[in-house]
């Protein structure tokens, strides 16, 4: 197959421009102090991220702010609180009969707190199952590091979207594990289809994000201030609450971080674990954009979702102001 | 006692992780299309793998994307990080912001700004755009790992370089590059998985005629049952499992060395 | 490093080209609705090569075109969008001196009356929109929409991910107009599909997924295509497909051509050749919908005729109604009522 790989002649005059400047730039200051003024191997990076992540953020903003035809409006971010907002126009403009049905549509605000009400579980229950994961992965005595964190990170090899399928074939009614159940002689169970199919899916996806920050904290971490509050009279569970636990928090700062984000905006697992029964966030601003084809609203959920996201990220970094969570492994 | 209770929990972890692709690649055997009943074992699915246009299509656009988005990534997040290094603190600092930024936009933000940006441009939305949607998320990553190599390496290397007189070019070649090295393999590895995982930036920034392997499955697992997937799935698993293994046999035969 | 230098250059190799000099023609079409080998017919026969891309709701279709410009040389929508894009001036009109086997379109959808002398779109296949049953999960007989309201169907029905489909059937069980846009109407249906949803009557909403479900025994009933329903009961004879007697939706998809096609004459050939007979009878015995093509059912003789989900009778059809487009006036309206009913608890 081939692709149509043509692109505007100003996308290629912009780029070629872009680069002359660069090289035109390297060459001025070779000559002018015999050498490259190395911090101008930043600029193509610079311009790149300007054009493709800064440009792009103020066209989401642009198109929040405005209407199908260009001008200044509100009305996109009225459209959040009460998704019913143009229909309830609509309606009054149509006679008392239909006033009588102006309504709020709490379609929105309802989708989002649903959302965050299911990531907060997908972080807590990622946390609770992960950060013990990760200490017995970090125990000395049992040598297992290295090794298991390979095992952890070979299943995210395959592609997310087989893997979430696969889990329908093992909570269908004929699914897997009712007809395991049935062999025993149980009644079958209903597990797809509902919210607990959807978390379900989200931890799968998601612990291992929890797992690596917090266990490399917790590798890092040296023994011998274990064995120095144990000298000094605690015993083990204390050592844990007194010294591992708080020295491990910014591995579990970034570990929350890296969960809860992706999971307040995960469109594909509700829809197929979920069956449509209940939208979350990322369903929303795909239907806006995708199905209704209504950017202006969309773009508005989208800008709500990133102030939110930034909003609890800076909280989160007040938490861990030296970021020595880091990131993955 | 506690060690086995330990360990007992850590497998437990790990078949939570395993079970479903265990039951992929058990699946990809199958000889009925049906995901639940067993209809005897065959190789059929993955026959009709190599048959099928549009799944070599999209494996042909998942890969030469990753390439190409790995190659442009790690040269131009190379360089920025050299720059971002040898800024002043001020500079520094902003271009850090700069490099932060995308990760802290949820996936499906990105796609759709991205999105808005090629219509609002009137590019029309294919191959190239992926591409460069993907080069845009691959690059911060680059830069994360080369700059800690950067910052770990001594400083006085390099003016010793210059001392003996190399020239700075010189001294950037030979004694810069080959200081951050396993930094910009790391970076480079990280681009390329990133690439060939990514779903949501390159549902947004494709047309329906340019498909990837995620957006494949995306549209394919729709419609229904296609065991040609699974088989698929199973044999980059088992791909990925051997470059693993070879890595690992190297870098072990690295360090006796 | 000239390991590494090797392979990338033999990564390179698999690099897609530039685009070539070869003719194609861009083909936008549902997921599912082809025989694919008439494809490679196409391109052997003719040398054109056919650049196939899918959808899932005339909905999503209308955004992609809009969206894409210039994308696609031939889209599939049903009538309604076919209105539509019509009322937005997106369509270019039909040169049918070089379309020689429109001829076998039947009379009874010549001259429809979303486009006056089909002056701009062909038929491509119709069907209707009823009830696929599992004969040995339901009790009693499943003639009324009634049933998708029993609550002896817990978590036993599949409803349609589909805006005008979901909200038609609901206006036409309770009597009214699939294109009525009364108020009172409108809320009664929306306050009935809560109603189900909130009984814990609907297992899921979605629309390709159901066929294969339904086949497997997932649930009892499911709202579906006359062409899905008759895939399904092909795989697992005990489902069975119905027309409740209050009425459906009839519904005719279409061959169009977008104003800016960058490839016109090639569409055309697409389309005259997707309307030969024996292509058309491919299609249909592919994907089990009802053909528009007089030659086609002639091939396919008793087996076509005989069949009572591809061949409905006429008192059947009598019931069913055509969708009109809603236009963007109005939409928001079906729109708000939809999201309100997928968010009920």
């Amino acid at each position: 197959m081939r692709y149509d790989m043509s692109l505007p002649w100003w996308a290629w005059a912009l780029m070629g421009a872009g680069l002359i400047a660069f090289i035109a730039m390297i060459a001025a200051s070779i000559r002018r102090n015999n050498g490259v003024k190395r911090s101008l191997f930043a600029a193509p990076y610079t311009l790149w991220m300007i054009l493709f992540t800064v440009v792009p953020v103020i066209l989401i903003a642009y198109y929040a702010f405005t209407d199908a035809s260009g001008a200044f409006t509100l009305d996109n971010f009225r459209h959040f609180w009460d998704s019913n907002y143009t229909k309830n126009q609509l309606y009054a403009s149509l006679g008392p009969e239909a006033a009588a049905f102006i309504t709020r549509g709490t379609v929105n605000v309802d989708t989002l707190v649903y959302s965050l009400w299911m990531a907060f579980l997908c972080t807590v229950i990622s946390l609770l199952l992960g950060y013990p994961a990760a200490l017995f992965m970090a125990d000395r005595q049992m040598k297992l590091g290295p090794s298991l964190v390979v095992l952890f990170i070979i299943p995210m090899w395959m592609n997310f979207l087989l893997r979430t399928i696969a889990w329908m074939s093992l909570l269908e009614d004929q699914g897997l594990i009712n007809q395991f159940l049935r062999w025993l002689g149980f009644d079958g169970v209903k597990l797809m289809y509902n919210s607990g199919a959807v978390l379900l899916g989200m931890v799968y996806n998601f612990l291992p994000f929890m797992v690596f920050p917090i266990y490399t904290v917790l590798s890092k971490q040296d023994p011998k201030l274990g064995e120095a509050a144990q000298d000094l009279g605690c015993n083990e569970l204390k050592t844990f609450t007194k010294v591992t636990l708080p020295l491990s928090l910014p591995g579990v700062i970034s570990g929350i971080t890296m969960v809860f984000m992706p999971s307040v905006t995960t469109f594909f697992i509700p829809r197929m674990l979920g069956g449509g029964n209940s939208m979350m966030f990322g369903d929303l601003i795909e239907l806006n954009f995708l199905t209704e084809g209504n950017w202006n609203v969309g773009s508005a959920l989208s800008l709500i979702m990133m102030i939110l996201i930034l909003v609890s990220l800076s909280i989160l970094r007040k938490a861990d102001p030296k970021g020595e969570g880091g990131g993955m492994v | 006692m506690i060690k086995f209770l330990k360990k007992f929990y850590l497998s437990i972890i790990l078949v939570f992780l395993y079970v479903p692709i265990i039951v992929l690649i058990i699946q990809s055997f199958n000889a009925g299309k049906s995901r639940a009943k067993w209809e005897g074992f065959s190789l059929k699915w993955y026959g009709e793998l190599f048959a099928d246009a549009s799944i070599m299509n999209a494996l042909q656009v998942t890969l030469s994307i990753a390439v190409l988005a790995m190659v442009v990534s790690t040269v131009l997040g190379t360089l920025a990080a050299i720059g971002i290094y040898s800024m002043k603190k001020r500079p520094q600092a902003m271009m850090m912001t700069l490099t932060n930024l995308p990760n802290t936009m949820p996936d499906i933000v990105t796609g759709i700004s991205l999105m808005l940006l090629f219509i609002f441009t009137k590019v029309e939305r294919g191959y190239v755009t992926m591409l460069l949607a993907h080069i845009t998320f691959d690059v911060p990553y680059v830069i994360l790992s080369v700059l800690p190599k950067l910052k770990q390496m001594n400083k006085h290397c390099y003016e010793a370089a210059l001392d003996l007189g190399a020239t700075p070019t010189y001294a950037l070649t030979h004694v810069i590059i080959p200081e951050c090295k396993q930094g910009i393999i790391t970076g480079a590895m990280l681009a390329f998985t990133l690439s060939l995982d990514d779903f949501t930036i390159s549902y947004f920034t494709t047309s329906p005629l340019v498909q990837n392997l995620s957006t494949l499955i995306y549209s394919k697992a729709r419609i229904g049952i296609e065991p040609t997937l699974n088989a698929l799935s199973a044999l980059m698993f088992v791909a990925l499992l051997i470059l693993l293994l070879i890595v690992n046999r190297r870098t072990a035969d690295n360090s006796k060395a | 490093m000239k390991k590494l230098i090797c392979i990338l250059l033999l990564l390179a190799l698999m690099l897609p080209v530039c685009a070539s000099a070869q003719e194609v023609v861009n083909v936008f079409n549902w997921e599912d609705y082809i025989d694919e080998t008439v494809l490679e017919q196409f391109e052997q026969e003719t040398g054109i090569h056919v650049n196939y891309m899918r959808f899932t709701t005339n909905e999503d279709m209308m955004v992609q075109v809009e969206a894409n410009p210039g994308a696609f040389d031939i889209c599939f929508p049903s009538e309604y969008m076919v209105e539509r894009m019509l009322n937005k001036g997106l369509l270019a009109e039909i040169d049918y001196s070089v379309i020689p086997n429109a001829q076998y379109i039947l009379d009874a959808l010549r001259n429809p009356d979303y486009d006056a002398n089909n002056a701009h779109s062909v038929p491509y296949m119709w069907g209707t929109v009823g009830i696929l049953y599992n004969t040995e999960m339901v009790v009693g007989t499943v003639d009324s929409w009634d049933i998708l309201w029993n609550e002896n169907l817990k978590n036993d029905v599949f409803m349609m991910d589909s805006i005008r489909d979901s909200m038609g059937i609901t206006l036409k069980y309770l009597g009214y107009s699939m294109n009525t846009r009364d108020i009172i109407a409108l809320e009664t249906a929306k306050q009935k599909l809560i109603e189900q949803k909130q009984k814990g009557i609907v297992k899921a909403y979605q629309v390709d997924e159901t066929k294969d479900k339904m086949v497997a025994g997932e649930a009892a009933l499911a709202v579906m295509w006359s062409g899905d329903a008759q895939y399904a009961i092909d795989l697992n004879p005990k489902l069975a497909y119905c027309i409740p007697k209050e009425g459906s939706n009839v519904w005719v998809d279409c061959m169009v051509v977008p104003k800016n096609a960058k490839n016109y004459d090639n569409a055309m050939k697409f389309i005259d050749f997707l309307c030969r007979p024996d292509i058309a009878q491919k299609n249909c015995e592919a994907i089990w919908y009802s053909s528009p093509n007089s030659g086609a059912i002639e091939l396919m003789g008793t087996a076509y005729t005989d069949n009572y989900v591809m061949n409905p009778t006429d008192e059947e059809i009598a019931r069913c109604e055509y969708f009109h487009d809603i236009d963007e006036t109005f939409m928001p309206i079906y729109t708000a009522l939809w999201q309100e009913v997928k968010n009920a608890k």
